[in-house]
């Protein structure tokens, strides 16, 4: 059976524009939640031994430290995270002593970030992504050189980059809601998971893009659409078993990898999900639609002369 | 025999070694029953344990940073920090402490085990301890002396010696008993040198408490050595074997008593260098770089690390499980072999974090774990390959060959570019981030190896004549 993935494009079109166009509106209205690595501050988890106390017990508890501000998150049955501003070390103990007032408790994590070391980890971050990209486009630009009829190199790492952020803005989507909703931050796990999502999403568009350029080798230039079409079909196979055997693995993490790599394996499943999306019907997709395009612009100036 | 059967032979050794060394216990356990029942000697296989990073076994982790301003050799200054807290902290006990210098003027501390952070923080940032030390008498040494021996032999039973009355005299110093005069009564050091043999010497000046003690201590220690110590250790390297430790003993003996609150440091190998680093450490009156309080800190309680170990390996071990699964509905006998040579990649990688050593941190486990996950993408584009070339009419061995070599271009690509993005993120980003994308690069790497080369030796060996008649399992 073959299926053409060319035919529905502009469905294909829609159902990601408008993702992106809600991610957009997301980031707009609510923003990014980012995590005390990048903005400084302290964190602080504590589990107590029987019963946890109210939120307000707690923030009451801790009113006299004036340190500002404090965001009380329950954990699992009966611990807590903190978020507050940074504090020097003695004030970090004596929170603890008033915490012990409160109700019995022990501190299982406690991290502080001052200013200067969150301001240099956001650097670096846009530093890392930019440098990503910037050579994951490179190389597509490079691998594919060969191929330049009937559509040229270029157009294959401008596909496959618009196929990139699309699956990694979705993710970035949805994080500012879950962000909006359930304080979910954006932390440095989530970061490495969205470049390698980067990095998978890729991986999968260019197994299809090889396939066209075997294609085009094989069976001359004609009739591209065809060619996309029938590439995407002899890969579909493929593209669904990876994406299927990474996405168990990620499941396996998100439901028995503890807490800590919960957010980081849900990142991945969106990112990797959206990427096989995109790769099968984005990226081929757009490389038809683009070439169309191109050779209507040229059918109508050969008609004006 | 064929050349295959001998490379065969090879990966099933590398991969026995492999799994042996990344989980010694069973094979250990083995070689003990047999050892006692047929009363040989076999040698148990070394076992090595693996490194494990502070959020995985617990501890603090402090970033400090360097006040560099006015300090002409900045480099100079900043190793001299971390060695003198490299020094405070292995006083502190901690089991492989990790002191090191981030960048130009950071210094990073890591303390595997401690929970005590206050104590920690006070224990690196205190002013150097500077103390003169008088000889205790015969008698009163012999309580300390006593003390130590009965350290010795209760440790060498195994027994805890914190249950010991009184067991912190033995870490005192069993010949040299403190003063009054510490340095607090300390005004400034300068270096100076000797008039007669130009060595340089460093020359300490008290306030006027602290000459009237230094007067006291003197007048009813004539003829007998007062012991200078800083920080607890000898303030020189008086035997001259590069490093300061229990051998050496800076005591030089009082000749008079002496007025004016002047004393000179002098002798060993003192150099210039370390005439300078002593008398900057005594008037820095910290450090020999301000450092202040930590820019950032960490602490881990031992629960949740051990927590945290746990369940990502078993995660883990749930994700391999089901790869296999799917591996063998979906591709049956080729699916099987490449499901061995999975197993395989998990010990071949498992071997290589122990032997590097790889630190493993929570975020370098998810790296490994979503490693096996994407590990058998070769061997989908392979055996995707195997199929239509079956179908397009190929004879068996054929479509093998044929599937392994078309499928390499699109694994080669998109496994290089997977690269790129990790050696993006080691070398730009965090140490969170670089612990993943180590083992996930090491990951790529090694399932390119065990994805192509084992599943290749494999199919060759495995699929013969017998397979024409039992076309369902490919």
């Amino acid at each position: 059976m073959q299926f053409n993935f060319t035919k529905y494009s502009r469905v294909y079109y829609i159902v990601s524009g408008v993702l992106i166009i809600a991610t957009i509106f997301s980031l707009f209205m609510f923003g990014l939640k980012f995590g005390i690595e990048f903005v400084g501050g302290s964190n602080m988890e504590i589990t107590f031994q029987s019963q946890r106390p109210s939120n307000e017990e707690i923030q009451s508890a801790l009113n006299s430290l004036n340190i500002g501000e404090i965001t009380i998150q329950p954990i699992g049955g009966n611990g807590a995270i903190l978020k507050f501003k940074g504090v020097d070390e003695a004030t970090h103990q004596q929170i603890l002593v008033e915490i012990n007032k409160v109700a019995p408790s022990a501190e299982k994590s406690f991290q502080y970030i001052g200013p200067s070391i969150g301001q240099e980890l956001r650097n670096k971050t846009e530093l890392a992504i930019v440098l990503a990209l910037l050579a994951i486009t490179l190389y597509i630009a490079f691998a594919f050189r060969k191929v330049s009829r009937p559509v040229s190199s270029w157009k294959y790492g401008i596909a496959s980059l618009i196929a990139l952020f699309h699956d990694v803005l979705i993710p970035i989507g949805v994080f500012s809601i879950l962000g909006h909703l359930y304080n979910v931050e954006i932390t440095i796990p989530i970061i490495a998971a969205l470049l390698t999502v980067l990095g998978f999403s890729v991986h999968d568009t260019i197994v299809i893009f090889d396939r066209i350029r075997e294609n085009i080798f094989r069976r001359g230039m004609d009739e591209f659409e065809d060619t996309v079409n029938w590439s995407l079909n002899q890969t579909l196979g493929r593209s669904l078993s990876t994406v299927f055997s990474t996405l168990i693995v990620l499941i396996a993490i998100y439901f028995f990898g503890g807490e800590t790599l919960q957010y980081f394996s849900l990142a991945l499943i969106i990112g990797i999900t959206s990427g096989a999306y995109s790769s099968i019907f984005l990226a081929g997709p757009l490389l038809v639609s683009w070439y169309k395009w191109s050779a209507g612009k040229e059918l109508k100036n050969t008609l004006k002369r | 025999m064929q050349q295959k059967y001998y490379i065969f032979i090879g990966v099933i050794v590398l991969a026995l070694l492999a799994g042996i060394f990344s989980y010694p216990n069973y094979f250990n356990k083995g070689v003990d029953f047999l050892n006692s029942k047929m009363s040989w000697t076999l040698p148990h296989f070394p076992e090595k344990q693996f490194v494990l990073g502070l959020d995985l076994q617990g501890g603090v982790s402090l970033v400090y940073q360097a006040d560099l301003t006015d300090i002409a050799d900045p480099a100079g200054a900043m190793s001299g920090l971390r060695d003198v807290i490299e020094r405070r902290v292995n006083m502190f006990g901690v089991s492989e402490p990790v002191v090191q210098i981030q960048g130009q003027d950071r210094l990073i501390v890591e303390l595997p085990g401690v929970t005590d952070v206050q104590q920690a923080i006070q224990m690196i940032g205190q002013t150097p301890y500077l103390e003169f030390d008088e000889q205790r008498t015969a008698e009163e040494s012999q309580p300390v002396l006593d003390k130590i021996k009965e350290i010795q032999d209760a440790q060498a039973k195994g027994e805890d010696i914190t249950k010991i009355d009184n067991w912190q005299l033995a870490l005192e110093n069993p010949y040299f008993k403190p003063t009054e005069l510490t340095g607090k009564y300390l005004t400034k050091a300068t270096v100076a040198f000797d008039q007669t043999t130009y060595k340089p010497e460093v020359q300490l000046q008290f306030n006027d408490d602290g000459a009237k003690l230094f007067e006291e201590i003197t007048a009813r220690n004539i003829q007998k050595p007062i012991a200078i110590f800083l920080d607890g250790a000898s303030i020189i390297d008086t035997n001259g074997d590069g490093k300061i430790d229990g051998q050496d003993l800076y005591a030089p003996v009082v000749q008079d008593k002496i007025t004016g609150g002047k004393a000179v440091i002098s002798g060993g190998t003192m150099t210039n260098q370390v005439a300078n680093s002593i008398a900057s450490r005594l008037n820095s009156g910290a450090l020999p770089v301000k450092i202040g309080a930590p820019i950032s800190q960490e602490t881990i309680g031992p629960t949740l690390g051990s927590v945290s170990l746990q369940k990502s390996l078993i995660a883990g071990l749930y994700g391999l499980l089901a790869v296999v699964i799917f591996m063998v509905l979906f591709y049956r006998f080729p699916g099987l072999l490449a499901s061995v040579a999975l197993v395989i990649y998990v010990a071949l990688v498992l071997s290589i974090f122990k032997l590097i050593p790889v630190t493993l941190t929570l975020a370098g486990i998810g790296g490994f774990v979503l490693s096996i996950g994407m590990a058998v993408d070769a061997n989908i584009l392979i055996f995707a390959r195997m199929k239509e070339e079956i179908k397009a009419g190929r004879s068996l061995s054929g479509a093998i060959d044929e599937g392994f070599k078309r499928a390499w271009p699109s694994i080669r690509d998109s496994n290089f570019n997977s690269l790129i993005v990790c050696a993006i993120l080691f070398f730009v980003a965090t140490s969170f981030i670089k612990g993943f994308a180590f083992t996930l690069a090491l990951g790529i790497l090694v399932s390119l190896f065990s994805a192509i080369f084992i599943t290749r030796i494999f199919l060759q060996v495995f699929v013969g004549k017998w397979v024409e008649k039992a076309k369902w399992l490919l």
